[in-house]
Order: structure tokens, then C-alpha cells, then sequence
């Protein structure tokens, strides 16, 4: 309540000085419309180094995934012995025993995993993956922008779009990656901000004046390029310090990991709560390249596994009811062999899982195909197959949550949109 | 003035179609150039001083912010004394130019004259030297080797770190600043990534391929990249083979097949599986192995013709094939450039229309090279790229037209192409004058160097360039960074732009005092008025707007601020003029060059 207040007349104070906070003005009002028209935000959130999918979304109903792996192996769900197994989901596949947070959401139905996910292309390579998933465009390189960016420069800013339909395109923080660059995936025409804190995005002096002077060198002379940059820019600072984010305190009991992406997550929701036009955010985590000692139910990749779990579920909790508008999406370049390799990891693979989590998914079900472990099942004889291509997934998101009708220019060349099982040509991933 | 603004054009066009049907010209010792039965190049597509747009102080101000990296205190004197136009030929003659003081202080870096191999040696890859430790331990790595793991990897990642501050430092000291330019310019051209396999060990052996021709002749560049072992990785070439079924050049040599057919035998019997088992697991564990287009279709958009040059998907197949076999000694594990026929496609190939016969062997693909630089299309693209880094973001396309005909005339001669840009009527028109907006890159450089930082020899000053989103060698994606101001800018970028010209004025930013900036001594006890011209003078080129310099005059009296309050002696503070600096470099004047 008292944001609101402060954010129109921080509008209005700003417009007595002859500036246009076109954006403000929106987000001010935009606070004010009831919630289902408020804008949809995309998380994207990237697991860097490819993990492990088999010990993620664990096939404890599959034979043949505990003759590839007899030591990294999650147990089935019902161990003797109180041994840490699978949490059971279908009764076939389950959650890595670190995924707590991530049942809770299974049970309140805001969970959709897909299994036997990822890019059609063959390469093990991180560096083409990656680039690969994050243009869109698998097997194309030289792709210059990333699909989210795309996703942007397709929708536009529409200035002239009532408050509330078109989210808040005009706003500096439509999309925010939080980073030090701007990753791949953001890479493109659209404008997009990338900082490893909210607390970097300010000026950086504490002497006096010097911030207003700043901006009275930019509010003056031409109307160019890098004036009009640097007068959004002043604009932004404004809106940054009216959420003022060092005094944020998160909801509903959530309790984010001290860890770096812990504390990245925290700010996305900061920055969706204090109602800056957020539409899209982007963060990425390391560690997932466990080609030595990943451990089972317990060890490094359990580690990484709780670390992702919670902060993803704090995340959930803290932005509460706006779940209904908020979709994350998990991703990461590809899966892991099959079969455990001799320094107790696995080695680069293929097909790897992703989860959908929002209040508009199709939950409690775990979507796509399982295509089985056995030997003549595997791709090339040793990963996990693909059954759905990652672009069905990124292009249901676009198409059913961000509201873009059509999804050919983010995905050029992607016919496959429309191959789903969800009845109208999706995947069905969403409600 | 708008009259011969109006005009100009069409007589440059006039001319430019002129030298394409092939009028004869030569080219003089001074690099001008007289057509027979046209004009003199005096009075027509070069400028003379007086057809100059810009002022005598901009003209020196608009080379060194074109030609070098900004200009140093001294600088705008020197090129003052010299001569615009002396300047300029002494930096199209790097060689001519002595720079010991910068090749000394080379000398600092351990590892800048290192080969690819010896880099591997000293600094193996993290995954290299994890399977060392592995093997040594004979399971699990201990965590005494864990810590000297990474003891090791943060080492390698300094060493091969040292080129991208070596870039940063040579732009900053190096009195070829035209050189400097140009390696900038081809390295984005032929853009690589670090992180793309063992790039980052190829690096220093790409720094020098560019630099050795940087200036030169486009071909030998071109072919000298296509063989460098950084392109070759980063866009796959040297894993590019015959596609299955093709004949290539030459079968693989008996005693290959024997090392191959024993092998299989030791693997078999470790697994305890039979050779033929063992034989269709290896087989489905290949990837499928075959033709690889992707630095074929790159070469091509983004290294010659542009993605407008005519060709077809069918070119680019063609291309790829005339490219197997060009590949690195030891493959994935790198080595030197190597031409190997046994994977060397030796069908017969056409391209853009070109009939290549069957049965070549290195000698195609450096024909499709010589093909792809001598392409008018290519000519055209260089040059467009060139006047946009040397003129502005949409450079007049005459001006582009005449660079395309000297590219053309000289058979790829880059310092000639460069030459006719620079020294055209609409280099030195007023649109011209501070059109661009600086990278990250010339940011950095350009603020060290009016700051008159020494060369800094740590890895600080690559990381501002990284920070303000040009990290050096970090670009993904093959097209290189951007060259259009609309790029650069955005909410974020000047932000940080504004903080880096705040982190310099605070002493913050290595090799930067500002006690030891030349113009630090005779500003500090001027006033405040003296203080803002001084600063707009040495930083700002001497001209700004009325509301720039208001802005500068304004503000707290420094006279009173307590931080920067009285000095003891009672005289104005240096905190004051820190505070004008740092205004001054967060400026939008200081955006553009």
C-alpha cells in the first residue's frame, strides 16, 4: 500500500520536472487493475554443465537404470532400512531425494516435470548446446540473437496498449537477467538490463550532488541514442528506489539459501513484487558437469540438487498468489550417459529433464514419453533418447503464458509445435 | 555549404562507377591516387583541407578518436604540430613507427609468445589434469588433489588470461594506434569464442596471425585465419570430413587400419566382449561423423561475401567440401594446421558458378578462398564494415562504393581501403564528427589514455571491458560484437558507463592517480570556472554544449563540501576536481568519439 502511494507520486513528481515516465505511469496504474490482468513474468532458469536427468527425475520403475549405474543409483522409493530412495511421483518415475520442496509443489498441483527432454541435435558439446538451447535454434549456428530476446523484439513495446494487456513493455525492467552479462539467451534488439544484484544498479557515488548532476547532463542537449539511454536509466533508478529493495523481507515464511543463485532468485521476486514491468528474468547455476564422484542420494549432486530445490521453492512461496502469473522454466543443455563412468560420475549424453512450475501448469503429471533404457533403446547406444524436442516446451511458454499468438519468428523453423498431446497442438504442459 | 553537401555525392558516385568499369589508376607513393582522363583525386573523391567540414581542432580531435584510441594529453598538441594529414600516413606506415616502449613493456606478460602446445603443457585444461589425478589415485580424487586441482586451474586461467589484458595494455601505450585499431577491427571480424573447446589455448597464436596481417592484404589474412587452429575449432572445420560414400583423396593408410584393428582388440578383451561386439558399441558411440557446414556458411555471411552475397545453401555444401581435410594435427587434442586427403572430399564441386574439377587436394580450398577475396561482393562488404567503424553507423554508400573500388583495384589491400576512407571529404564531414558511440573496449582505452594511465599489466582493466559487456574474446555467437551505437546503448550499459567514469575519478581503477594526470598540477588551485574549461579542454575535446558546461559549473561549491572541503592550505580542493572528472567522463560527450 505504501508503494503505491509512493510510485504515483514519485509519477507525478516526476512529470512536474517536465520529464514523460511513460512507464511509471503505467506501473502505477498498472497496481491498481485487478490481478488477472496484471502482466505474465517468465523465469528461465539454466542449469549450466548439463545435469544429470537420470538422477534428477529417477526411472526407478526402469530395470535397466539400475544395471547401468550400480553405484550412483537412487534407490526405489519404498527402501528397506530407512535408505534415502526416490521420491515417488507416478510410480514410475520419482524425484532425487534432495527435490523436498519440489514434492510439495507435485502436491499442490504447480509441478510439471517432462522427462526424456532436450535438443534434437547431437552435439556433447557445452558450449554448442548451450548456445543451442539458448537461440533456439538446435544446429544453427551463427544465430544471432537468443529466443528469448526474440521473444521480446516479436511482442514489441506497445506503447499504446492499454495498462495491464501488453505487461508493462515499456519498462526498463522487462527484462532483467541476473548476471553480470547479458546471457545468450537475452542477447538480441530488445533492451535487456543484467546485474548481479538490484543493489549494483545504482549510481555509484555517495558525495552529495552528484547524482543530480549526473542526470542533468543527460536531461539536457540532444535527443539521441545515448541521452534518451541515460534518461530511462534515471527513470529506472527511480522505480528501483521506490521498491526499495535493501529493506525487502520475503513472504510467507520463505527462507531463501545464502547461496549466490539463492540470493538471485530472491531478487526476481523482489523485482516482480515491486512491480517494475518484469515480464521476463533469466538466472543460471553451475556445477552440474559431474563427470567425477557425483554421489547418489547423497554427495555432490544432492548438494546442488537442495540448493536448486530450495531456492525454487522459495521462490514459489514468496510470491504467493502470484504464482497464478509468474511461470519458471528449468533447463539445462543436456542429459548424462546412461551407465555411471569409472571415476563415479557420468560423462556428456543427451535427452535430460525440465520442469515447468506456475499456477497455470497441468499438474501432477509427469509429461512426455519414457523411451525405455535398454540397450537398442538408448540413443547411439549409450544416452537417454529424446522424445520431445525442447522447442515444444519453450513454445507452448511463449505461445500459452507470454501471449504471443504466433511463435514462428522465436523459432524459426519449428514445426513441431503443434504436435502435443494437449489437444489444441501443445504438449499440453499448461492448463 | 548545403549546395556542395547537396552535390557531392553524385560526383562520387560518378566516379566510383568510373574505377569499376576499370580506369586506370595508380597508385602514388603517398598512397593518393590519379585516374587518367578524370579529375585529380584532389579536387574530387579525396579531400583537400579546405573541402573539409570540420574545424582545424576537430579534424585533430576526430583522428585520434578515429584512428587511435582518443587521444592522450600530449597527443592533441603532437598531431597539432605534425599535421592532420602527416599523422595520418605515419599511422597507415605502422612499421615505420618505433615502438620499443610498448614491445618493453610486452615483456611483462610470461606467456604472450607462447605456442598452443606449450600452454597445454604448462597449463593443462581442468578435465585433463582432473584425469591425471584420477589415474594417479586410481579412483576417487583425494582432496589434497582437489586443492592443487584448482590451485592449478586458477594459474591457467591467469596465464591464458594475460592476452585479453596484453589487447587492453597495447591499445592504451602503443604508438601504432592505427595497427591497434585494425586488430581490433579483424579480430571482431573473425570473431572466436574463449569458451568453445581449447580455444582459449589458441588465442595467442590467433593474436599474432591477426596482428601480422592486420594491415596487409586480405587474402593472407583470410587464409591465414582459415588455418589457424582458433577458427578451426571454434567453428567445427576440423572435424569436417567426407561425408560417408564420397571418394576422398586418399585411402587411410595400412598401418592406420592396423593400429585401429588392434585397439578394438584391447578394448574388446577389457570388456570382455568380442571384437565385432565391440566393434557396433564403438560404432553407435560415434557421433555420426561427416560433412560439417558451419564454417563454410560463416566464411561466407560473415567473413567475405556478407549475408546478402548471393550464395546458396548449395554453395555452402559445396564450400564445406572443399574444405575436408583441413584440420588440426591431433584433433580434439589440437595441434597445428594439417591437411589430411584421406578425409579430403575429391569430388568434383560448384561454386557461385565456379567449376572445380575433381581429384584436388589443399590447392581447391585456397582456390575457393582466392574465389571468395576477390568476389566484388566481398570488396563491397569490407568496406562497408570499415567506413562504419571509421565514419559512422550508416556511412554515405559513395563513400563505401569508392573503399569497395580501392579494395577491388589493390586485390584486398587493407591499409589502401582504410586510406581512402580516411581521407575522404566525408570522414571529415560535420554528420561525421562524434556519430559514434564508443565499446566498451574504446571506453576503457579511451579514459586510460586521456587519464594517462600506464600500461596495466594485471588482468583488472580486461575485466572493466568485461563488466561494461564487452568481455574480450567472450562473444558467442559469430557475427563479433556490434558496431552501431544503438547496440551499446541501453538503461544498463550507460549506467555502468557512469559508474566507470565515477570508479576512474575516485582513484579506483588501476594505473589511474588523478594526481598524476599531466593536467592535475595546473588545474588544482585554478577556480572552478578555470577548472570545468580545463577539463572540457583535455577531456571533452574542448567543445560542448552550453548545458553540459552549466551542469559542470554546478553544484556544490567544492570550496564548501565537507569531503572535499578546504585544503589545509586553504586553497580549492583536488576533491572538486575530481568531482568535475568524474562528471566529465560520465558525459555523454565522453559516450561518443
Amino acid at each position: 500500500m505504501h508503494r503505491r502511494v509512493f510510485l504515483k507520486g514519485g509519477a507525478l513528481s516526476l512529470l512536474t520536472l517536465g520529464l514523460s515516465p511513460s512507464f511509471l505511469r503505467r506501473t502505477a496504474l498498472a497496481m491498481d487493475l485487478p490481478r488477472a490482468a496484471r502482466g505474465k513474468t517468465l523465469i528461465v532458469l539454466f542449469q549450466r554443465g548439463a545435469a544429470d536427468a537420470l538422477n534428477v527425475l529417477v526411472p526407478f520403475g526402469d530395470r535397466d537404470y539400475y544395471a547401468a549405474r550400480p553405484q550412483l543409483a537412487i534407490g526405489s522409493p519404498a527402501r528397506p532400512n530407512g535408505a534415502l530412495g526416490a521420491i515417488d511421483l507416478d510410480g514410475f518415475l520419482g524425484l532425487h531425494p534432495s527435490l523436498t520442496g519440489f514434492k510439495t509443489l507435485w502436491d499442490r498441483g504447480l509441478l510439471a516435470p517432462i522427462q526424456a527432454v532436450g535438443s534434437p541435435s547431437a552435439t556433447r558439446s557445452h558450449f554448442d548446446a548451450q548456445d543451442y538451447m539458448e537461440t533456439g535454434t538446435p544446429d544453427r549456428k551463427g544465430t544471432p540473437d537468443g529466443w528469448l530476446n526474440r521473444y521480446l523484439a516479436v511482442k514489441g513495446t506497445c506503447e499504446s496498449c492499454a495498462p495491464g494487456t501488453d505487461g508493462i513493455a515499456g519498462s526498463p525492467f522487462r527484462a532483467v537477467a541476473m548476471a553480470a552479462q547479458t546471457p545468450r539467451i537475452l542477447e538480441g534488439a530488445s533492451p535487456v538490463v543484467a546485474m548481479n544484484a538490484i543493489e549494483e544498479f545504482s549510481i555509484r557515488t555517495n558525495s552529495g550532488d552528484a547524482q543530480q548532476r549526473l542526470e542533468a547532463l543527460y536531461r539536457t542537449g540532444r535527443s539521441d541514442v545515448v541521452h534518451g539511454s541515460g534518461r530511462d536509466m534515471f527513470e529506472a533508478l527511480k522505480v528501483l528506489k521506490a521498491a526499495n529493495p535493501l529493506q525487502y523481507r520475503p513472504a510467507n515464511g520463505a527462507q531463501y539459501p545464502r547461496s549466490p543463485f539463492g540470493q538471485r532468485l530472491q531478487q526476481i521476486a523482489q523485482l516482480i513484487k515491486a512491480g517494475v514491468g518484469l515480464e521476463v528474468a533469466f538466472a543460471d547455476v553451475g556445477g552440474w558437469d559431474t563427470h567425477v564422484n557425483q554421489g547418489a542420494a547423497q554427495g555432490q549432486l544432492a548438494n546442488r540438487l537442495r540448493d536448486f530445490s530450495d531456492s525454487v521453492t522459495s521462490l514459489v512461496a514468496d510470491l504467493g498468489d502470484r504464482m497464478d502469473d509468474v511461470l519458471i522454466l528449468t533447463c539445462s543443455e543436456f542429459g548424462r550417459t546412461v551407465r555411471q563412468n569409472g571415476t563415479g560420475g557420468t560423462d556428456h549424453g543427451h535427452a535430460g529433464a525440465m520442469f515447468v512450475i506456475g499456477g497455470s501448469v497441468h499438474g501432477r503429471k509427469v509429461h512426455g514419453t519414457w523411451p525405455g533404457l535398454a540397450r537398442e533403446q538408448l540413443y547411439e547406444g549409450r544416452d537417454l533418447a529424446l522424445t520431445t524436442d525442447f522447442r515444444a516446451v519453450f513454445a507452448e511458454v511463449t505461445a500459452r503464458h507470454l501471449g504471443l499468438t504466433d511463435t514462428s519468428a522465436v523459432f524459426p523453423g519449428y514445426r513441431g509445435g503443434n504436435g502435443g498431446s494437449g489437444g489444441d497442438g501443445w504438449l499440453g504442459v499448461l492448463r | 555549404m548545403h549546395d556542395r553537401l547537396g552535390a557531392r555525392p553524385l560526383v562520387l558516385l560518378a566516379l566510383a562507377t568510373t574505377m569499376t568499369v576499370g580506369a586506370c589508376a595508380t597508385a602514388s607513393s603517398t598512397g593518393e591516387v590519379a585516374i587518367n582522363g578524370a579529375a585529380p583525386m584532389s579536387e574530387s573523391a579525396q579531400a583537400t583541407l579546405a573541402d573539409r567540414e570540420q574545424t582545424a581542432d576537430q579534424q585533430v580531435q576526430h583522428v585520434l578518436n578515429r584512428l587511435a584510441f582518443g587521444p592522450r594529453p600530449q597527443d592533441v598538441e603532437a598531431v597539432r604540430q605534425l599535421g592532420v594529414d602527416a599523422w595520418m600516413a605515419r599511422q597507415l606506415a605502422p612499421e615505420r613507427i618505433d615502438n620499443d616502449a610498448t614491445e618493453a613493456m610486452l615483456r611483462n606478460y610470461r606467456t604472450l609468445d607462447y605456442t598452443a602446445d606449450r600452454l597445454l603443457a604448462e597449463f593443462p585444461p581442468p578435465n585433463v589434469a582432473l584425469a591425471a589425478a584420477a589415474r594417479r589415485s586410481n579412483g576417487p580424487v583425494s582432496a589434497e588433489d582437489s586443492i592443487a586441482l584448482r590451485k592449478q586451474a586458477r594459474q591457467a586461467a591467469q596465464a591464458l588470461g594475460e592476452l585479453a589484458s596484453s589487447r587492453v595494455a597495447r591499445a592504451v601505450v602503443s604508438e601504432r594506434q592505427l595497427e591497434e585499431v585494425m586488430v581490433e577491427f579483424w579480430t571482431n571480424h573473425f570473431n572466436v569464442f574463449v569458451g568453445k573447446n581449447l580455444v582459449r589455448y589458441y588465442l595467442h597464436d590467433f593474436d599474432r596471425t591477426v596482428r601480422q596481417h592486420a594491415m596487409g592484404d586480405f587474402r593472407a589474412l583470410l587464409g591465414a585465419v582459415a588455418k589457424s587452429p582458433a577458427m578451426l575449432t571454434y567453428l567445427d572445420n576440423w572435424q569436417s570430413v567426407a561425408d560417408s560414400g564420397r571418394p576422398t583423396l586418399q585411402q587411410l593408410p595400412p598401418r592406420a587400419s592396423a593400429r585401429r584393428a588392434q585397439a578394438l582388440r584391447r578394448a574388446a578383451a577389457q570388456r570382455g566382449v568380442t571384437p565385432q561386439q565391440m566393434e557396433r558399441v564403438q560404432q553407435l558411440q560415434q557421433r555420426r561423423r561427416g560433412l560439417n557446414e558451419n564454417y563454410a556458411r560463416e566464411l561466407m555471411e560473415l567473413h567475405t561475401l556478407g549475408v546478402d552475397g548471393g550464395y546458396t545453401q548449395q554453395d555452402v555444401v559445396e564450400v564445406a567440401r572443399a574444405l575436408t581435410g583441413w584440420t588440426l594435427e591431433r584433433g580434439a587434442q589440437g595441434g597445428g594446421f594439417v591437411f589430411r586427403p584421406q578425409t579430403h572430399d575429391a569430388g568434383a564441386k560448384t561454386i557461385l558458378g565456379v567449376k572445380f574439377p575433381a581429384g584436388r587436394g589443399l590447392e581447391e580450398g585456397e582456390a575457393v578462398l582466392d574465389l571468395l577475396a576477390r568476389h566484388p561482393k566481398t570488396a563491397e562488404f569490407i568496406a562497408t564494415k570499415l567506413a562504419r567503424r571509421f565514419v559512422s553507423d550508416s556511412p554515405p554508400p559513395a563513400l563505401v562504393a569508392r573503399a569497395a573500388s580501392t579494395f577491388r583495384r589493390t586485390n584486398g589491400d587493407i591499409r589502401e581501403t582504410v586510406r581512402t576512407i580516411v581521407t575522404s571529404a566525408e570522414f571529415f564531414s560535420a554528420d561525421a564528427y562524434r556519430a559514434k558511440v564508443k565499446s566498451p573496449f574504446e571506453l576503457v582505452v579511451s579514459t586510460l589514455r586521456a587519464m594517462q594511465a600506464p600500461a596495466d599489466a594485471t588482468a583488472r582493466s580486461a575485466q572493466l571491458v568485461a563488466r561494461l559487456g564487452q568481455p574480450i574474446y567472450g562473444h558467442q555467437a559469430p557475427n563479433g560484437y556490434p558496431d552501431t551505437g544503438e547496440a551499446w546503448m541501453n538503461t544498463g550499459a550507460i549506467l555502468n558507463r557512469i559508474n566507470f567514469g565515477i570508479t576512474v575519478a575516485a582513484d579506483r581503477v588501476p594505473g589511474v592517480r588523478l594526481a598524476r594526470w599531466p593536467a592535475y598540477d595546473s588545474l588544482r588551485s585554478l577556480d572552478r570556472a578555470a577548472q570545468v574549461d580545463g577539463v572540457i579542454r583535455t577531456l571533452l575535446g574542448g567543445a560542448t554544449s552550453n548545458e553540459t558546461r552549466e551542469v559542470l559549473m554546478s553544484g556544490t561549491n567544492p570550496l564548501l563540501t565537507r569531503r572535499g572541503g578546504m585544503a589545509a592550505d586553504g586553497q580549492p580542493s583536488p576533491a572538486g576536481l575530481a568531482q568535475i572528472v568524474g562528471l566529465a567522463l560520465g558525459a555523454p560527450e565522453f559516450q561518443r568519439r
